[in-house]
């Protein structure tokens, strides 16, 4: 009785399985053994579904933005932290005046993120102010952004047409001064073309030591050599080439025989070889009377 | 004929094409069991280069890499009974084949051992026009064959030209190039039944599979299980299988003579069942496990338990001696190798120069077969095993796998045949552009 259950129950419960895949899973199985199906469901499948996905939940304007306020509203708190602010401006190396101009031309609002900040925009801003010659900027801890400035030295008092200016060594313009003698203690230069030879009007002034106390500026003559104009209205024509050694044989002479002290209206040293005097009419008139000269007497 | 001829021409471009894609299965549909293997071909290109036998008797090009075997349904005699049912058993085979290659394989090449085959020898002469041998006289050699009669309802299924004669100098290969007056050659034919090989296209079109080549089985497992010499020497082999046993005659590497007699391992199993009343699977049990052909006074005290499941102690208590089994299986096996040694026989055996009979095949497994085959079929009778291809797997080393290793073997190197050569120019339809083609190359 009990192997009869056992039969029943086995016929019943294990009905002999048929090992051969059905139809469409033999047709599925190859499928799936095909490559390029493979190659899609295994990798352009799940790429499609995460670009669907992420496409679907952009595609609504305000989870957009609510993603954008999320980011900017990180970023701002970021940004306003009292580490990174700037409230004080400070500016060195440069006189009062300058430091003002300074002040005025970066107007910044502070106090200020340093992450605001654009240092080379500032940098390059200062630097467009004339009186500045090197400018350094930088935000120091504690909140302070220094400008460290190096200013531009007036060398020489410079008047052309337009106005009075004062240049530096490298002829560029530093200030405007409404009278020359605002800076009395530096040289004056004059004409066209003068902050370009600064150079040499310097080599020239440095030679010119014993006629300093006498000396009123230099004039640049067509732009390509220099006059030197004395009290008196003496003037000293310098050569093109080589003023300084011209100007120092004539101190040398004048030192032998005062030669600047005589009623002389001009000094040509233009041509090395034959420097000439051109002197007053009173004393030209006394010199031929002294050599017995008569001059004959014309009209002219 | 021609509309067989294209199918065959057809097929041939199939495989082809597998070999260019480069994966290819291959399909032993047997009485017993479904078989299938995949191949790998790597290099397609080094294969047509090959100058007579490459390395490794030149399987070196391919590689198995996916094996099943399955139990066979809906297959008797070798031929296809229940459709359905083979249907499933293939698919069963492929898919686990598939499976273990990880690939998809779309053409198959298949053999099956039934189909009634029949073997004819044609002999064709021509006249060559100019002393040099070429293509379109091949090609026209063939076509003087005369087809015998084949009967109604058969196709062929081998047409192999086993030798080309020169005059008087016979045994060539390849004639073309040579110079003589009348080209003769010999070729080989072996017809099937028609609507067994309908059934199979049939059935392998429904698991979504191209048939790229059919074989006979008894061909194929002739060239695994024959070595090179006893192919150039001539030798017979039997395949006992399942449902048939196939018997190919081989001679200077051509297969001359097939055929195969509707009787194998099954019968013995049914003998079994029925003399020791037995269930089916239980008869095949104990004659894989305790079948033999030879009987000595130690099989007198070995008992074997048959078993039962009938719930009757008395039924399922039964035990035999293993003689009396040999004494059931025996006359089967005799009467099995008698009907070979007879068919060998009728196709003129005894007057081949070397007598080699290899037995392969599931059947040729039952213990001391060889010393009763030596008795029936002469003296020179060995068991052979099919030849070692690369990556096959142990289990399907065995003389049961014979078939389907010479089934890759013939995927590698097909034998030409008939359909290789060109369709003479005669033969031709007319108002063909492809003729006219033809003649301007030749001529100019």
């Amino acid at each position: 009785m009990r192997s009869l259950e056992h039969a029943e129950h086995r016929t019943r419960q294990a009905p002999r399985r048929d090992p051969a895949p059905s139809r469409i899973a033999y047709r599925l199985h190859r499928l799936w053994l095909t490559p390029f199906v493979r190659m899609a469901l295994r990798v352009g499948l799940p790429a499609f579904v995460l670009a669907f996905g992420v496409g679907l939940y952009l595609a609504d304007t305000e989870r957009r933005e609510a993603l954008g306020s999320v980011y900017t509203d990180l970023h701002e708190r970021l940004k306003n932290r009292p580490e990174f602010l700037v409230n004080l401006l400070s500016v060195e190396g440069a006189s009062p005046e300058l430091s003002e101009a300074v002040r005025n031309t970066l107007a910044l609002p502070l106090p200020q993120s340093s992450l605001d900040l654009d240092l080379e925009a500032a940098r390059a801003r200062i630097a467009t102010l004339s009186a500045v010659a090197t400018v350094d900027v930088r935000v120091q801890s504690g909140g302070i952004l220094q400008v460290v400035i190096q200013e531009r030295v007036p060398a020489f008092v410079w008047r052309d047409a337009a106005g009075i200016w004062l240049v530096d060594e490298t002829g560029m313009r530093v200030a405007e001064v409404s009278n020359r003698n605002d800076r009395a203690d530096l040289p004056l230069i004059v004409g066209p073309g003068a902050e370009k030879a600064i150079a040499e009007a310097r080599q020239i002034l440095a030679s010119a030591g014993p006629l300093l106390p006498r000396l009123r500026g230099l004039v640049r003559m067509g732009e390509r050599r220099w006059d030197i104009v004395l009290d008196r209205d003496q003037r000293i024509l310098l050569p093109v080439r080589q003023p300084v050694l011209a100007l120092e044989r004539l101190i040398a002479l004048d030192q032998a025989q005062d030669l600047l002290g005589r009623d002389v209206l001009a000094v040509d040293l233009r041509l090395q070889s034959r420097p000439s005097l051109r002197l007053s009419p009173y004393a030209l008139a006394e010199m031929r009377r002294l050599r017995g000269i008569i001059p004959a007497e014309n009209e002219l | 004929m021609t509309d067989l001829y294209q199918t065959q021409r057809a097929m041939r471009n199939i495989r082809r094409a597998a070999m260019q894609r480069g994966v290819i299965a291959i399909l032993d549909i047997g009485s017993s069991k479904v078989g299938c293997l995949i191949l790998r071909f790597d290099d397609t290109e080094g294969l047509r280069e090959m100058e007579g036998v490459g390395s490794m008797a030149g399987q070196s090009s391919f590689r198995v890499i996916g094996a099943a075997t399955t139990r066979s349904r809906g297959v008797r005699f070798g031929e296809i009974t229940v459709m359905n049912e083979t249907e499933r058993a293939i698919r069963t085979a492929v898919q686990s084949a598939q499976k273990m290659a990880n690939v998809r394989v779309d053409h198959v090449i298949a053999c099956f051992s039934g189909a009634d085959p029949r073997s004819y020898g044609l002999a064709g002469e021509w006249e060559l026009q100019d002393s040099v041998v070429s293509e379109q006289d091949v090609a026209r050699v063939l076509a003087a064959c005369e087809v015998p009669d084949i009967g109604d309802g058969r196709e062929v299924l081998h047409a192999q030209p086993v030798n080309f004669a020169l005059d008087h100098r016979s045994g060539l290969g390849d004639p073309r190039g040579q110079i003589g007056n009348r080209l003769s050659c010999d070729l080989h034919l072996l017809t099937v039944d028609a609507a067994v090989v309908q059934n199979l296209i049939y059935c392998l079109k429904r698991c979504d599979l191209e048939l790229a080549g059919m074989a006979s089985s008894a061909y194929v497992s002739g060239i695994s299980s024959l070595v090179e010499d006893e192919q150039e020497l001539g030798a017979a082999c039997i395949d006992m299988g399942g449902g048939a046993t196939g018997i190919s005659v081989f001679m200077k590497k051509h297969m001359i003579y097939a055929d195969s007699v509707r009787m194998g391992g099954d019968h013995v199993t049914s003998d079994i069942s029925k003399g020791l009343q037995v269930p089916l699977t239980t008869a095949e049990r104990i004659k894989t496990k305790f079948g033999g052909v030879h009987a000595t006074g130690m099989d007198d005290r070995e008992m074997i338990e048959i078993g039962g499941d009938s719930g009757d102690w008395e039924k399922d208590r039964r035990q035999v001696s293993r003689t009396e089994l040999i004494g059931i299986m025996r006359p089967r096996v005799e009467e099995i190798l008698e009907e070979a040694r007879a068919r060998l026989d009728a196709a003129g055996f005894d007057h081949l120069p070397s007598q080699q009979i290899v037995l392969t095949g599931g059947g040729s497994q039952i213990p001391g077969l060889d010393g009763l085959a030596a008795r029936i079929l002469g003296q020179r009778v060995r068991l052979g095993r099919p030849l070692r291809v690369q990556g096959l797997p142990q289990a399907a080393t065995g003389p049961a796998f014979s078939s389907a290793v010479g089934l890759c073997l013939f995927a590698a190197h097909p034998q030409d045949e008939w359909w290789d050569f060109e369709i003479p120019a005669e033969r031709y339809p007319a108002r063909s552009l492809k003729r006219a083609f033809k003649w301007f190359k030749e001529n100019w």
